[in-house]
This record gives structure tokens, C-alpha cells and sequence, in this order.
């Protein structure tokens, strides 16, 4: 089976456009009607929602940011009551509160669906049976995964991220035909196979959506050679819906994005202006179904870019590449989101550094590894080995505790880490994008 | 009885200590002993010298971090069991030692221990007690 809903995934531009322009309309209704910051854009700009007639017309209208939805945390972009949000998932935020995020049943139910086709469109079929190492929890990605492949009928096992162990067990034991995994635990977990030298064929794994986190065309050759399986890209962002808004097909040559419920621009991240097809920009999403928070050109700070030219799969949506990069300080380290305000936030708590600090980021194998170089405060020096010890322990746990991912802590001389007038380059991130 | 003993606080990298030696030389300061204790990441370098106000003022003055502690200096002899000797005192009175480093001393047969434990007065005492001599600041600074 090539498409989960052939339909709704090769209809004509003319007619797609027509969707979007209704479904636009509905939107702009919605929000005009229930959520007060939408309300308060409206009045700015002195338009109401029939005033958008075009597609052109509505690329006028201001960005929602990040920031807006910190501002009305944690609820205030709800335009459905309370009684109608059946989930909520959860985001890291640039100032440590997260970003909320609610689905009402309808929303689940579309969510479901568009996963549905990412993962039809990886070759995936009711006949698999799918591994799921993404961690189920706040994070979109477990429950997003799960509830797709329900629905195309595949037999899911939640293993959740985690206990190797466990996952290997899993892989051999079960059957397993479908990884879906953050791309560097793939790599990791083809390692540890050839490290215990389990032979490929006697495993029943034939292909692989990965996501979450940024990777390579070297690691997808790399995940395929040592897993022997198709591995397939897809994108997605837990404010716009989570996994599943756009994705590859078996020609893995950019990910389809679902059109019918979302529209993707590309703008210049610093004038906002709109930038022709293929070339590179942040791409803004604006949902065109959802009902728990329907968001109207969100910046979500991605750097990609669009083509449309035909994919050989039939699809007609645009396909966006990979993202190489983004408009902000954020980092994926190992599927988790991290800004390095957080890592701030706690070392400005801590007497025994200064707030100067710098992250670097590698790839060691196939994990991401996270180092924080932060000054010691002289005060708290002490001649004593151990005493140090102590000190970086209690940062690692701090810092752990705050971010969620386990970092390498170098402390450094007082005054030495690089302070420039502008924003400081606290971010040296030494994996490879492209 | 008590000895003023210098740590720096030294990033790994290359030259970091001919940088500190080369500032000491200039400001002619002669280190008497030196310990240098490290991980993969930074080192504590340790000095007794002849000129400690000096050396504390121009390190710091040349930036680095540093702090400035006490240390036992005691004299032992420079014969097989003359460092158990002394640690058995200490064991004996329940005092631990954080760090030790040890030179030869200026009269032939005779070492001298540097010792750091958190209880320095309650170390002096026994081992004092147990006739170790231990040396003054002024003795090995002019030493």
C-alpha cells in the first residue's frame, strides 16, 4: 500500500488550495471567536476573519511565537473549553516553562491519521509489527507514534526509550519489522548488535521512521547499513501537532508536508518577508484543522527549505528538506529540546560559578554528548581534589535536574570563556547537519 | 608549626604551568616544593615559596585563581619506614589525610612531608607529642 488516504494525498494543487482557503476560514473563525490573544491580533491589525479571501491576503497577518505561547501559559491559546482537551503534552521552554499543549478528540483523531500516512508512506502496513523506543510521556513523540500505527492496523509494542537491554531483547524476540527511534539511538543500537554480534538476517527488521532530532544523509546510510533496513525522515513540532506534519516516502528525497492541515511558508527569519520557493528560511506553519490550539503562522524556527517539484511516490504536497539549523539558541540533544537560557538559569542560582558558561555538543558514535564549560567562582576553589569533585557532581545534578539530559561538566578559569558585546557564543554544537 | 602554601587552579591546556613557573621566575620567587594533582579536565597545582606575599600578589595580579591555605611540614628520616612512622601517628589520632608530597630536605638522610589534613591543629599536636619535628614557614622558605 503506497498511500494511507490516496485521496486526500495526490489531490490536484487547484483543489488543495481550495481546501486550504475553507479550512483557513474555519480557523480564523475559531480563534477570532475563543482565544483572546487571536482577538487582540484582529483588533491590531483592524481586520476581521472574512477579510482574508486569498492565501496572499492571510500572509499579511502577524507571526505567533514561541513566546506568544509562554505569555499565555498555560492554557490561554486553548480556543477549545477544557472539557473538550482529552491530552495534553508538553514542550521545553527557553525561560524553563514549558509550552502546553492540548488536542481535543477530533485532534487526536487527525493526529492519528497523519502519522498514519507517514508511516504508510514509509512501507509500513497493518502486517508489522513496531517498535517504539521513543520515550512515552510529555513528549509528543511516544504517544504521537503509537496512536498511528493503531491505526493502520500494525501490532505497536511501547517499549518506551530507555534499557537497551530490553530493546534488544525486543528486536529479536518479537519479530520486531518497524523501528521507530530518535536516528542516534538507531545508530547506537546497530553498534551494540555488531558489538554483540548478533547477525542482521537473524533479525526480521525491515524499516525505520526516525525523527525528533536533526540527522544526516552519512547517518541514514550508516542506520540502513547496520539495522539493513529503508530509514525514513519525518518532522514535526509538538506546538504545531507533534510528529507526523511532514514526512518521506520510500524516495526519501524531502519530507511530504500534509498540506490539507497545514500551510508551510518559508520566510527570511530577520525581515519576515516571504522567500520564493527553494531557498532556505524559517519555515511558519499555520494548522488548518486542529481545535484544541489552532495556531496561525507559527515561526517554529526551523531552517529548511520547499520544492514542489512531483515526487515519483504521486504525492502532491510540498516536500520540505531537512532542517539545517535554527533561527534560535535551541538544542536537540538526544531527541530532548534544550536552550541554554536553562543551563543559565542554574548556574546564575550557583555561588560556586560565574554565569558565563559555554555548551559544546558532539556526536561520540551515535549519542549526542552535551559538555558545559562554566567558570569557577574563586571563592569556591579549594586545594582539595575532592572538594572539586563534589562541586561538579552537584552542577551535574543541577543541571540534570533542570534540563533533563546528563551533561559532562568542565569548570574552567575565571574570565576565560569568550564574552562578546553582542550575544555571547555560548553554543559550539560540532555535529554534522548536512 | 604551620606552613603558607599556594594552590592554583589550572585549566588542562598546553603550557599553563611553564606560564605560571615563567611569572614566578620573572618576579624571582624560587619554589621550595611543588605538588600537582590532576583530572582530565584541570589541575591543582600546590607551591611553598621562598616569597609567599609576592607569589599570591603577582598570580593574582596576572589573573589566575588561586586560594591560600596551611600545610604540616615535618622532617622525616630518610630511611625505609620513616613516612609509616609519622602516618601512624596520624592513623592512631583518627586524622585523615586529604594530600601529601614530599622532597628531600638540605641535611643528607632527612626528607620533609608536606601534609594537609582538616584537623591541623589536632595533628601538630600529636605529632609533636610524638617527637616529629616539624618545621616553621621561615624555615623552609629560607631554606
Amino acid at each position: 500500500m503506497l498511500y494511507w488516504n490516496q485521496a486526500e494525498e495526490t489531490r490536484s494543487r487547484d483543489e488543495l488550495q481550495q481546501i486550504q482557503l475553507q479550512r483557513l476560514q474555519k480557523t480564523l473563525q475559531l480563534v477570532y471567536e475563543n482565544v483572546p490573544f487571536y482577538q487582540e491580533r484582529f483588533k491590531a491589525v483592524g481586520a476581521e476573519p472574512q477579510d482574508f479571501k486569498s492565501l496572499e491576503d492571510f500572509f499579511k497577518f502577524p507571526f505567533t511565537t514561541k513566546a506568544d505561547m509562554q505569555s499565555t501559559y498555560p492554557y490561554g491559546m486553548f480556543a477549545a473549553p477544557m472539557e473538550e482537551i482529552v491530552r495534553l503534552h508538553a514542550s521545553s521552554g527557553t525561560t524553563g516553562r514549558p509550552t502546553v499543549v492540548g488536542y481535543t478528540r477530533n485532534d487526536l483523531d487527525t493526529w492519528s491519521d497523519l502519522v498514519a500516512r507517514l508511516l504508510t508512506a514509509a512501507g509500513v502496513t497493518k502486517k508489522d509489527i513496531v517498535q517504539v523506543a521513543f520515550g512515552y510521556g510529555l513528549f509528543t513523540g511516544g504517544f504521537g507514534l503509537h496512536y498511528g500505527i493503531e491505526r493502520v492496523g500494525a501490532t505497536v509494542i511501547p517499549v518506551s526509550s530507555g534499557n537497551t537491554d530490553r530493546q534488544l531483547q525486543v528486536m529479536c524476540e518479537f519479530g520486531v519489522t518497524v523501528l521507530v527511534s530518535t536516528p542516534s539511538y538507531a545508530v547506537y543500537l546497530g553498534e551494540i548488535l555488531e558489538e554483540k554480534k548478533i547477525p542482521l538476517d537473524s533479525l526480521k527488521l525491515r524499516v525505520g521512521c526516525f525523527g525528533a532530532e536533526p540527522w544526516t544523509e552519512a547517518m541514514r546510510g550508516e542506520i540502513e547499513r547496520r539495522l539493513g533496513i529503508i530509514a525514513t525522515d519525518n518532522y514535526g513540532l509538538s506546538e504545531v501537532m507533534g510528529p507526523g506534519v511532514s514526512f518521506e516516502c520510500v524516495h526519501k528525497n524531502g519530507m511530504h508536508i500534509s498540506e490539507d492541515h497545514f500551510i508551510a511558508e518559508i520566510i527570511d527569519p530577520d525581515t519576515g518577508a516571504p522567500l520564493p520557493m527553494g531557498e532556505y528560511g524559517e519555515l511558519v506553519l499555520t494548522t488548518l484543522t486542529k481545535e484544541g490550539i489552532p495556531l496561525l503562522r507559527y515561526r517554529t524556527r526551523d531552517i529548511t527549505k520547499l520544492t514542489a517539484e512531483p515526487c515519483p511516490c504521486g504525492r502532491t504536497f510540498v516536500r520540505m528538506s531537512k532542517p539545517r539549523g535554527r533561527t534560535d539558541d535551541m538544542l536537540i540533544i538526544r531527541g530532548v529540546n534544550i536552550f541554554p537560557s536553562q543551563v543559565e538559569a542554574v548556574l546564575v542560582e550557583m555561588e560556586e560559578t560565574e554565569p558565563h558558561f559555554q555548551l559544546i555538543v558532539r556526536r561520540e558514535g551515535a549519542l549526542d554528548t552535551l559538555e558545559i564549560r562554566a567558570e569557577l567562582n574563586e571563592a569556591y576553589f579549594s586545594d582539595e581534589m575532592r572538594v572539586m569533585h563534589q562541586l561538579e557532581e552537584k552542577i551535574k545534578t543541577k543541571i540534570r535536574n533542570a534540563i533533563g539530559v546528563s551533561a559532562k561538566i568542565t569548570l574552567v578559569e575565571p574570565k576565560t570563556l569568550e564574552r562578546t558585546t553582542g550575544k555571547a557564543k555560548r553554543v559550539i554544537d560540532l555535529r554534522e547537519y548536512l | 608549626m604551620q606552613v603558607r602554601q599556594i594552590s592554583v587552579f589550572m585549566e588542562n591546556r598546553a603550557g599553563r604551568l611553564m606560564e605560571i613557573t615563567g611569572i614566578l621566575a620573572q618576579a624571582g620567587i624560587n619554589l621550595r616544593a611543588l605538588s600537582l594533582a590532576d583530572t582530565s579536565d584541570f589541575g591543582i597545582l600546590r607551591i611553598i615559596v621562598d616569597k609567599p606575599d609576592k607569589a599570591v600578589d603577582i598570580l593574582r595580579r596576572s589573573g589566575f585563581t588561586i586560594r591560600e591555605n596551611v600545610v604540616i611540614a615535618a622532617v622525616i628520616e630518610d630511611r625505609p619506614g620513616g613516612l609509616y612512622e609519622i602516618l601512624k601517628v596520624l592513623a592512631d589520632a583518627g586524622i585523615s589525610i586529604e594530600y601529601m608530597y614530599g622532597f628531600l630536605g638540605k641535611h643528607e638522610h632527612e626528607a620533609v612531608m608536606i601534609i594537609r589534613v582538616e584537623e591541623m591543629e589536632c595533628a601538630i599536636e600529636v605529632l609533636l607529642e610524638a617527637n616529629v619535628t616539624l618545621l616553621k614557614g621561615e624555615q623552609i622558605y629560607t631554606m
